[in-house]
């Protein structure tokens, strides 16, 4: 009997697992469907795979296939970083912010945007590398002979509201060019073509293969550092190590599309409330929800006000947060 | 299995919490550690469970030094229950015993067959085998307290370690906590170090007491020998009568007044 309870609750998890796969799959089509001009799944296939050269050919391949990518994996980054950090802190409200992404990458590209516009195109390259110098800054500031979760979170809160100060004085002292970067600030997709697909997806998959291979030890650190410790995890090395993962992919998301970085608080709740906090399941579950969840808001961004444009960020904040807040109490 | 600590230093910054402390522990023996509030004995047992990495000195599980040895390969023998755990209230008793594998499974590997044994060969031993499918979260504080133990056991260590078992328990859940670690050792022949507060138990279930004050190691043996009125007055500043008990075969106390 007790064998059969397992069973049904393995299968449960995967058939949500499944819906979460499904949705995904739902959420890219509709996206790749709708947009200033409508076209149809049956035009959509025939875009794809046999025509060439035509209206739909070019609007597909060019603007809205590789938009629709980024959505997606800047989704599927975010919200692992999001999730990695809040097994790995103990926390829920650890999120890519907390450890200094937005902060150090809004400061960087802003530097380089508006203090050395000459040097515009490295402006996702200092996003990234701001995102991580960061996150290396806040980690040193917590180390004590190792580091404990609060501190880093403090010291998190710390740093970026440093950081901040520093972004918010920049703008202070140049307002006149402050509207061309409200985009990368808010967190928008609009213009993404090939080229940003491919700078994020190395990252994606490195993310991805990931969390094939590590929730387990999630599952353990979720436990506390000290039973962790007895049951043979180097404790600090392995916080470390998840810590910079989950910079990183929130780093490269955050270089290609700005701060979006309420995804990652936002999404792996979600997920969690549908699929438990086992992250086996959690993980992956967190991949397709995460991409479906970005995926669909930039569809109502573009579609709206079309043809007017209106940032991701901002529907994401928007239609997360009461979806969220429901949940929540839904749960109780 | 042995343990053996040797010229154990342990500073937090300047402050020496541990002092040159040595002793031995033979296989089979349940010892416990007691000591008043900040003695160091918390952080003692903290640095043999490889929390707290020693200033100074040695610790041996047998000939293996847990300092230079891989800590995966170290919990496979050595089994910490510490004070400060954490459970998410969706983890099930069965699952919460499983993690208890975690040391033997190979990188990327999941739970096997034996695996599966052995996490029911725990559940068993602690009487859990009706809870297996309950939240962790909704189980009495000494139920609670037996699955954790039932992780540990399913680590399959020689040794195990405990820090404060049976704090914050009631009367009832304590003794059914240290009844289990008892039988545990006796019929597993598990060897037992464990932190107590309450200096009776201590005396009634340990075949050895090591006493802890100001970070030195003041006496150590058996409980005949150490609970005595000389030690809870200079140790733990009570004024207090020792009697025998005849059922248990252990000495206890009742205490009188403190001494300023």
């Amino acid at each position: 009997m007790t064998n059969d309870n397992i069973k049904h609750e393995i299968i449960k998890k995967k058939f949500i697992l499944f819906i979460f796969i499904c949705l995904s799959v739902v959420s890219f089509f509709i996206s790749i469907s709708n947009g200033a001009v409508k076209i149809s799944f049956k035009e959509i296939i025939n875009a794809i795979l046999f025509e060439e050269a035509t209206v739909n050919y070019q609007i597909i391949w060019n603007v809205r296939l590789p938009r629709t990518i980024v959505a997606s994996l800047v989704g599927t980054c975010l919200a692992l970083a999001g999730s990695i950090l809040q097994g790995v802190m103990r926390n829920p409200l650890a999120s890519p912010n907390i450890i200094g992404v937005s902060s150090g990458a809004g400061l960087m590209t802003l530097v380089i945007l508006i203090l050395f516009p000459d040097f515009y195109f490295l402006a996702p390259m200092g996003a990234f590398v701001g995102a991580l110098l960061a996150t290396l800054f806040i980690y040193f500031l917590a180390w004590r002979e190792g580091v404990i979760p609060t501190r880093l979170i403090l010291a998190g809160v710390a740093v970026s509201s440093l950081l901040g100060a520093g972004t918010n004085a920049i703008m202070t002292f140049y307002p006149d060019k402050v509207s061309g970067i409200i985009g990368f600030m808010v967190g928008g997709l609009s213009a993404t073509n090939w080229k940003h697909v491919s700078m994020i997806f190395p990252y994606a998959i490195i993310g991805i293969i990931l969390v094939l291979l590590i929730p387990n030890k999630l599952n353990i650190l979720m436990l506390g550092d000290e039973v962790a410790t007895g049951l043979g995890i180097s404790v600090e090395r392995t916080r470390f190590f998840f810590v910079i993962i989950s910079s990183l992919l929130a780093g490269a998301a955050v270089s290609v599309v700005g701060l979006l970085g309420f995804v990652g608080l936002i999404v792996p709740h979600i997920t969690r409330v549908f699929i438990g906090s086992d992250y086996r399941y959690l993980l992956p579950a967190t991949i397709f929800t995460g991409s479906s969840i970005v995926v669909l808001c930039d569809t109502i961004a573009r579609v709206m006000f079309a043809p007017m444009e209106i940032p991701v960020g901002i529907i994401m904040s928007a239609l997360g947060a009461p979806f969220f807040l429901y949940l929540l109490r839904r749960k109780e | 299995m042995e343990l053996h600590v040797e010229n154990l230093n342990i500073n937090y910054g300047d402050k020496e919490v541990v002092k040159n402390v040595n002793f031995h522990i033979n296989t089979g023996e349940i010892v416990t550690i007691i000591g008043p509030n900040g003695s160091g004995k918390s952080t003692l047992i903290k640095a043999i469970s490889r929390c707290l990495k020693p200033t100074n000195g040695n610790i041996y599980l047998d000939k293996i030094n847990i300092k230079t040895t891989d800590t995966k390969n170290i919990a496979k023998k050595l089994a910490v229950l510490p004070q400060v755990k954490n459970v998410s209230s969706d983890i099930s008793v069965e699952e919460l015993v499983s993690y208890g594998r975690y040391p033997h499974l190979k990188f990327g590997k999941r739970l096997g067959n034996e695996d599966r044994d052995i996490v029911n060969w725990a559940l068993e031993k602690t009487g859990l085998v009706d809870l297996r499918k309950r939240f962790v979260t909704t189980l009495s504080g000494g139920e609670r307290q037996r699955t954790w133990i039932a992780m540990s056991l399913a680590q399959k260590p020689k040794i195990l370690l405990l820090d404060e078992p049976t704090t914050f328990l009631d009367i009832s859940y304590q003794l059914e906590v240290l009844e289990l670690i008892k039988e545990l050792n006796e019929t597993l022949g598990l060897t037992v170090v464990m932190v107590l507060h309450d200096l009776n138990q201590a005396a009634r279930y340990s075949d050895k007491i090591l006493v802890i004050n100001h970070g030195e190691l003041c006496e150590c043996g058996t409980p005949d020998k150490i609970i005595s009125k000389s030690l809870l007055k200079d140790t733990f500043n009570i004024d207090a009568d020792i009697y025998d008990d005849k059922i248990n075969n252990c000495p206890y106390f009742i205490p009188k007044k403190t001494i300023a």
